[in-house]
């Protein structure tokens, strides 16, 4: 496992993961939107990889995939954002979160060896699942890229297992059966979840999908290893444009102080 | 007819992943996995039930009208000139088209799996119509997604929908075509897996969906070559289908594949000419890559985003195809060809003045790859052609394409 990414969760608190999209309102706006989410206290970063059919997303990302992708930004441009940020921040973990097929146009080591030399840690995968490991799953551990698997509320015991083998990094639970956006769940099925998912596993668990406010990120964070905030941060960009630094800052902090402040149930 | 196959059958796949060849497998987020391995095993024992297939039968036979007949087109084939021509009537089942066949069998499998609400994507809105049909006669809720483009260009059909009592819901995402609307369908499908069954409409998708759709089409074959060897005693030379996702082509050409002597020809989508970008033909035009839950041939740029399809005929304007198509075009045991919007017009008018019948712009394609094969076979050889659904539904298309207002 990267070791940043083994270092953000082990501050003995729960960690903040932030999403945007890459690319979003415009490439050149993105490298100050993912300054403001470190200096936020974001402990580990999300760039999304736009892609034509987000299939798992609700209307705000889909809309800023649409964005990026009418704004110019390729392949090129996410690898060229990853690795300008992984100068200015050496140390803060960096991951790619996406669909298959951007991912695999060039093949899967292509892909990989990009990661590897732009200093990302991982690769969140929306429709990979453990089945088609192969497809992308050896070209990233060879690479020493984590692949991030998703569990969601339908993964039950018996298939836990298959999830949790291959995957590295942490395990990204998906609060809800649905797409990003405002669905939200209820916080006791995130601790039953948590204590199934735990039991069975020792990398860090995050939470994610429908975590809009602080409130709900502190409820959340205390029962998980960290907790994922997207569409509430790409409304931000949605909104402000190429001046939505600011703003994305200033939610990043609230939602910082909510989650490190969490206490976190052993 | 369910005789062991050769081991080196052509017609024994997907594997047990769902993969032909490279092509196909499960490519669908996590919350879907379970219901999909779900499906299988569901669909593996609805197989061995000797009562789903008596009930699958018998609403063929009764209620869409099965066997559809195998004719022979006289003037057609007078015109060309060259191999008899005979049509594959999928035109005469209940509601026009093909698509009501694979309906039929996936609402079964809904029931057996206690699903209460249907969804499923339409272009044209024939699969739409099948399945809102299907859902009538089960008594079970129906949602339908479809661009909102085609909501514009498909009126009849929209309205056909909403009188079998469908909620039809428009998806202004992307180009607001069929691309999208299964976007949208499979976004509502991951919130609702608890009650929800997704019917989907061609032979594409999460295994096991190209295997089942296939499968209940296939009936289009096997009646086909059992019509053929009462008719004439011998098997066709050549079978011709149109290829949008696949369904009506992979239905007529199945029970074929290990006929070596049977040629087959699938019809992809040209637009406006596949060196152009305006066309839909993915074999010809795309690459291999996944969408949709599948892996396949599909129109995209050298960063893997899908580019828009275009076609005249709404059902045949998709980015993709069935695996089982990418993985036949790549053993080369189907052929297939581009034919341009212009050349199907042609087809259509073609067939509707020689042979007194209104054909579907998606078999329209198909028609339009006649003047290129029969003329050069003797007047012995055998063509046919699937007449996958009728013309109701594009006489406002073709009127507009003639300068003609209605
Ligand atoms: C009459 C007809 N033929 C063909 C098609 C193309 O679909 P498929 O390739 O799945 O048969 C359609 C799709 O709407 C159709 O309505």
């Amino acid at each position: 496992m990267s070791a940043r990414l083994s270092a953000a969760f082990a501050k003995g608190r729960p960690a903040l993961v932030t999403f945007v999209t890459g690319g979003d309102p415009t490439p050149d706006a993105t490298p100050a939107i993912l300054d403001a989410l470190v200096a936020g206290g974001a402990d580990v970063i999300e760039l999304g990889m736009p892609f034509t059919d987000p299939m798992a997303d609700g209307p705000a990302i889909q809309a800023a995939n649409l964005r990026a992708l009418a704004a110019g930004t390729k392949t090129a441009t996410i690898f060229a954002i990853a690795k300008a940020f992984r100068a200015r921040h050496p140390d803060v973990p960096l991951v790619l979160m996406g669909y298959a097929n951007p991912m695999i146009a060039r093949g899967p080591e292509w892909f990989a060896a990009q990661c590897q030399d732009a200093g990302v840690d991982g690769i969140i995968c929306v429709d990979i699942p453990s089945e088609e490991d192969s497809e992308i799953g050896p070209a990233l551990r060879a690479a020493g890229v984590d692949f991030i698997r998703l569990a969601t509320p339908t993964t039950d015991t018996a298939r836990l297992p298959a999830v949790l083998n291959g995957s590295s990094g942490f395990l990204y639970y998906v609060s809800v059966a649905g797409v990003t956006g405002k669905q939200q769940a209820a916080v006791d099925s995130i601790k039953d979840a948590m204590d199934r998912i735990k039991s069975a596993t020792d990398i860090p668990v995050v939470v994610g999908f429908g975590v809009r406010t602080p409130d709900q990120a502190a409820a959340f964070a205390a029962h998980a290893d960290g907790v994922v905030v997207g569409s509430a941060l790409v409304d931000l960009v949605a909104t402000h444009g190429a001046d939505a630094a600011e703003p994305v800052r200033a939610l990043t902090a609230a939602l910082a102080d909510a989650v490190h402040g969490a206490k976190a149930t052993a | 007819m369910n005789a062991p196959l050769a081991p080196n059958s052509l017609r024994n796949l997907p594997d047990e992943n769902g993969h032909f060849g490279q092509f196909g497998g499960r490519y669908v987020a996590e919350t879907l996995m379970p219901l999909i391995l779900d499906l299988e095993r569901e669909y593996k024992a609805a197989k061995a039930d000797p009562a789903f297939k008596a009930e699958f039968e018998d609403l063929l036979e009764h209620y869409v009208g099965r066997p559809s007949p195998l004719y022979f087109a006289p003037r057609l084939t007078e015109h060309w000139g060259g191999a008899q021509i005979w049509f594959k009537r999928e035109e005469l089942n209940h509601t026009g088209a093909h698509k009501i066949n694979n309906c039929i069998g996936q609402i079964l499998l809904a029931i057996r799996m206690g699903k209460t609400k249907i969804i499923a994507e339409t272009g044209a809105g024939q699969h739409g119509v099948a399945t809102a049909t299907v859902c009538a006669r089960f008594g079970l809720s129906c949602t339908i997604f479809m661009g909102a483009t085609d909501v514009a260009r498909q009126q009849p059909n929209v309205f056909r929908m909403k009188l079998l009592g469908a909620e039809v819901v428009p998806v202004t995402s992307g180009a607001a075509t069929l691309k999208d609307a299964m976007n949208e369908a499979l976004r509502h499908w991951v919130a609702n897996v608890h009650d929800t069954f997704y019917i989907i409409g061609t032979a594409a998708g999460p295994h096991p969906y190209p295997e089942l759709v296939r499968d209940f089409q296939s009936v289009i074959g096997r009646e086909a070559r059992a019509q053929m060897l009462a008719r004439t005693g011998r098997l066709p030379d050549m079978l011709i289908a149109p290829v949008g996702g696949g369904s009506n082509a992979i239905g007529l050409f199945h029970p074929f594949l290990d006929d070596a002597d049977v040629a087959m020809v699938g019809i992809e989508a040209g637009g406006h000419g596949v060196d152009t970008n305006a066309h839909a033909a993915s074999l010809t035009g795309g690459k291999p890559g996944i969408l949709h839950g599948n892996k396949t041939y599909l129109l995209q740029d050298e960063d893997g985003q899908i580019t828009e399809a275009h076609s005249i005929s709404a059902g045949l304007d998709y980015p993709g195809i069935g695996p089982e198509h990418s993985w036949l075009h790549e053993i080369g045991r189907v052929k297939y060809l581009p034919v341009n919007d212009d050349e199907a017009v042609e087809a259509f008018q073609l067939c509707c003045s020689l042979e007194g019948i209104i054909p579907a712009l998606e078999s329209a394609h198909a028609l339009a790859a006649l003047p290129k094969l029969a003329p050069q076979m003797d007047k012995d050889k055998i063509i046919i052609v699937n007449l996958s659904g009728r013309g109701d539904k594009d006489i406002f298309t073709i009127a507009d394409k003639l300068g003609v207002e209605l």
